[in-house]
C-alpha cells in the first residue's frame, strides 16, 4: 500500500467521525520505484492531505519532506523528487492501520490493507 | 498499446478456481475488458495519467487493463480475500504496480476527491437483490470524473432512471452493446456457455455533492 492510497482511506465504522487519517504502525516498509511525473504530482499535490502525506512518511521512515509546502514548491525539482518518492514509492507491506477514533486496528498483509468490518461495526 | 495487444495480454490472466457464487464471481472477458477501457481512454481521455478504481476487481482484470494503458495509480476493491491473491499475481505477472484494498464496497469510506475514474464489471443483482445499484451508487460518489460499469441491458430503463434520479449522475449513457460471455462456471449452468446482451455505461457525477 503506497501512501497515495494511504491518503484515501478513512476509518469507515460505523458512528466514527474523525477516521482520518488512519495511523500506521510499521511492519515492512519496501520501496518500488516508479517513473516520475511532475504533471501528474502537481494534479495530487492538490488534492492530497499534505499533513498526513507527512506523518506517515515520516512513520514509514522517510523524513525529508517538509513539514510545510506550498503550491509554489512544485516548481523545484528537489521537492518534486521528495514528494514524488513520499506518495508514490513507499509501500507499506505488513503493518496495521488504526483508526484514530476508535483504535480499531486493520491490517495490512503483503501489501493489502483488510478494511472489512465486523457485524456491529456496520 | 493496440486494442488486439491488450486484449491477448488479458487473455492470460488467471481467473477464479474456485468461485464463489453468493458474490456473483464471473471473470470479465479479454474481449469486454479491452473494448471498455479502450475506449475509455481513446475517447474521453479517462486513463492514461489518471487515479482509477476498479470496483469489485475480482482477479483483476480491468485494473489491470487500466494499467496497461498508463493509469498512474491504480486500485482494486474487493471483498474476498481469494480473488485478491489472484488479482496481485495477475499484476505481478505482468510487472504492474496495482493496489488492492480488501473492503465491503457498501461500507467504504474514501477521503478526498483523488480518484478520477472509477471501472467496474459489478454483480449483476442476481444473487443479492440491488448489488449492482449499490456498486453504482458508490462509484459514483467516490469518482471526480466518470465511471464505466457494465450492466444487463434487459436492466437499462432501470439503471438509467436510478442513477440519474437516486445516484448523483449527471448523466448516463450507453456507450455500445456487448456480447459478454458466461463460460460454464457453476453446478446450476446447463449450457456450456451462454452470452448475454450487457449495456458498457459511462456515467458523470454531479460535481458538487
Amino acid at each position: 500500500m503506497r501512501l497515495l492510497t494511504h491518503n484515501m482511506l478513512s476509518s469507515n465504522i460505523k458512528g466514527v467521525t474523525n477516521g482520518f487519517p488512519l495511523r500506521i504502525e510499521v511492519e515492512k516498509v519496501v520501496e518500488k520505484s516508479v517513473d516520475f511525473n511532475p504533471d501528474f504530482l502537481k494534479n495530487m499535490f492538490a488534492k492530497i492531505e499534505y499533513k498526513a502525506l507527512v506523518e506517515a512518511s515520516r512513520i514509514m521512515g522517510y523524513a525529508e519532506l517538509p513539514d510545510h509546502a506550498e503550491p509554489s514548491m512544485l516548481e523545484s525539482d528537489d521537492f518534486l523528487r521528495k514528494f514524488h518518492h513520499a506518495l508514490m514509492e513507499l509501500h507499506l507491506e505488513e503493518g496495521t492501520l488504526v483508526c484514530p477514533e476508535t483504535g480499531r486496528r486493520f491490517p495490512v498483509n503483503k501489501g493489502v490493507p483488510n478494511m472489512l468490518l465486523h457485524e456491529d461495526e456496520v | 498499446m493496440k486494442l488486439k495487444q491488450l486484449e491477448g495480454l488479458l487473455g492470460s490472466l488467471e481467473q477464479f478456481y474456485n468461485p464463489k457464487i453468493e458474490l456473483e464471481q464471473y471473470p470479465t472477458g479479454s474481449h469486454v475488458a479491452s473494448r471498455m477501457l479502450y475506449t475509455a481512454e481513446n475517447s474521453f481521455g479517462d486513463v492514461t495519467n489518471k487515479v482509477v478504481a476498479d470496483f469489485g476487481c475480482g482477479c483483476g482484470t480491468l485494473g489491470i487493463a487500466a494499467a496497461l494503458l498508463g493509469a498512474q495509480h491504480v486500485v482494486g476493491l474487493d471483498i474476498d480475500a481469494e480473488s485478491l491473491e489472484i488479482a496481485s499475481e495477475n499484476a505481478d505477472e505482468l510487472e504492474l504496480d496495482m493496489e488492492f484494498v480488501q473492503c465491503d464496497i457498501r461500507n467504504l469510506r474514501w477521503e478526498g476527491q483523488i480518484i478520477d475514474t472509477v471501472v467496474m464489471n459489478p454483480p449483476f443483482g442476481t444473487r443479492r437483490k440491488g448489488a449492482d445499484m449499490d456498486f453504482l451508487c458508490v462509484a459514483l460518489k467516490v469518482a471526480s470524473e466518470a465511471v464505466y460499469s457494465l450492466h444487463k441491458t434487459t436492466t437499462r430503463e432501470h439503471v438509467r432512471r436510478t442513477a440519474l434520479r437516486d445516484c448523483h449522475a449527471s448523466s448516463a449513457e450507453v456507450l455500445f452493446e456487448l456480447r459478454y460471455d458466461v463460460p460454464h462456471l457453476y453446478k446450476f449452468h446447463k449450457k456450456k456457455e451462454v452470452d448475454i446482451a450487457v449495456d458498457l455505461w459511462r456515467f458523470v457525477p454531479k460535481k458538487n455533492r
